[in-house]
């Protein structure tokens, strides 16, 4: 076994053991902490793919944002020392039996699966940026960098992202707002 | 890298899917039912992740879906945040068995 597989392993064994501690610890700020340490194990996975830009995303993102606001609603709803009541006895057994039968067919089938890589070749020349085909078509792997993904996600060609991009600023925008509404505190009525 | 094979990363995102599966089954507070959710949203992104990395190295697709994922789980948990700050306003508890006013 290589290195590289040994920090494969325990990177997932440490996103796993933190990711059950998560859903299963009593007080609920423990529990916001161990997700933030799931959540940065899965972006050293996303490290050990090379994938550096998804890395840097997944930590600004999740590690930098939802899990400082998850926490900041913690304040704001719940007495942060009190522990949470335990769930009831049957609705673990009957949720364990559920997840453990999923997580069995599942892992089966991913078992038996064979998959075959899809070769570049076959499939023509290579796109990298803008829709111009690559120099070296026959590459086995396309260069994952910030300048080559950023010429991707705006070009307007056959592969390009552009109206993914723009939709997904309408959400954000309409998320904003309907934030904006929904948290609003309404006015003391005027007499 | 290549001396993993891609279904161990599969069994491995799998096993988180269904740990936030456990959490959304047997937790009854909002916000750590909101957690769970994020769990399950990482497993799909690592799927997305190693799949472009091992099946497709030549192409950029399971990249930008993970970006619009994480965008949209982004908006997704600032709307949920909002909504259980109004109901904890109006209810004062954040637990979904007393938000049953717009059962039936």
């Amino acid at each position: 076994m290589s290195g590289s597989a040994v920090v494969f392993y325990i990177l997932s064994f440490f996103i796993l053991v933190t990711g059950l501690l998560a859903v299963t610890s009593r007080k609920i700020f423990r529990s916001a902490i161990w997700l933030l340490f799931s959540l940065t194990g899965i972006a050293g996975l996303y490290f050990w793919l090379q994938m550096e830009f998804v890395a840097a995303v997944q930590i600004v993102v999740y590690v930098g944002g939802i899990v400082v606001l998850i926490i900041f609603s913690i304040f704001l709803t719940q007495q942060a020392g009190k522990d949470l009541p335990a769930p009831m006895r049957s609705r673990v057994i009957f949720s364990v039996l559920a997840v453990c039968a999923g997580f069995a067919l599942t892992c089966l089938l991913v078992l038996q699966y064979v998959f075959t890589p899809v070769s570049p070749e076959r499939h023509g020349p290579t796109v990298t940026e803008a829709g111009v085909p690559a120099a070296g078509a026959g590459v086995m792997s396309v260069d994952a960098s910030v300048g080559n993904i950023g010429a991707q996600m705006l070009s307007t060609s056959e592969h390009g992202y552009v109206l993914p991009f723009e939709v997904v600023s309408i959400l954000l925008l309409a998320a904003m707002i309907g934030c904006i509404v929904i948290a609003m505190k309404p006015k003391p009525e005027e007499k | 890298m290549n001396q993993v094979p891609l279904s161990h990363i599969l069994v491995v995102s799998t096993a988180l899917f269904f740990i936030g599966m456990y959490g959304l089954f047997t937790r009854r507070n909002m916000i750590t039912m909101l957690m769970s959710v994020e769990l399950i949203l990482n497993s799909v992104n690592i799927n997305f992740v190693a799949f472009n990395r091992y099946l497709y190295p030549g192409k950029l697709d399971g990249v930008f879906f993970t970006l619009f994922i994480v965008a949209i789980a982004a908006a997704e948990a600032a709307v949920a945040i909002a909504i259980i700050i109004n109901l904890y306003r109006n209810l004062r508890s954040i637990d979904v068995e007393d938000a049953g006013e717009m059962k039936f």
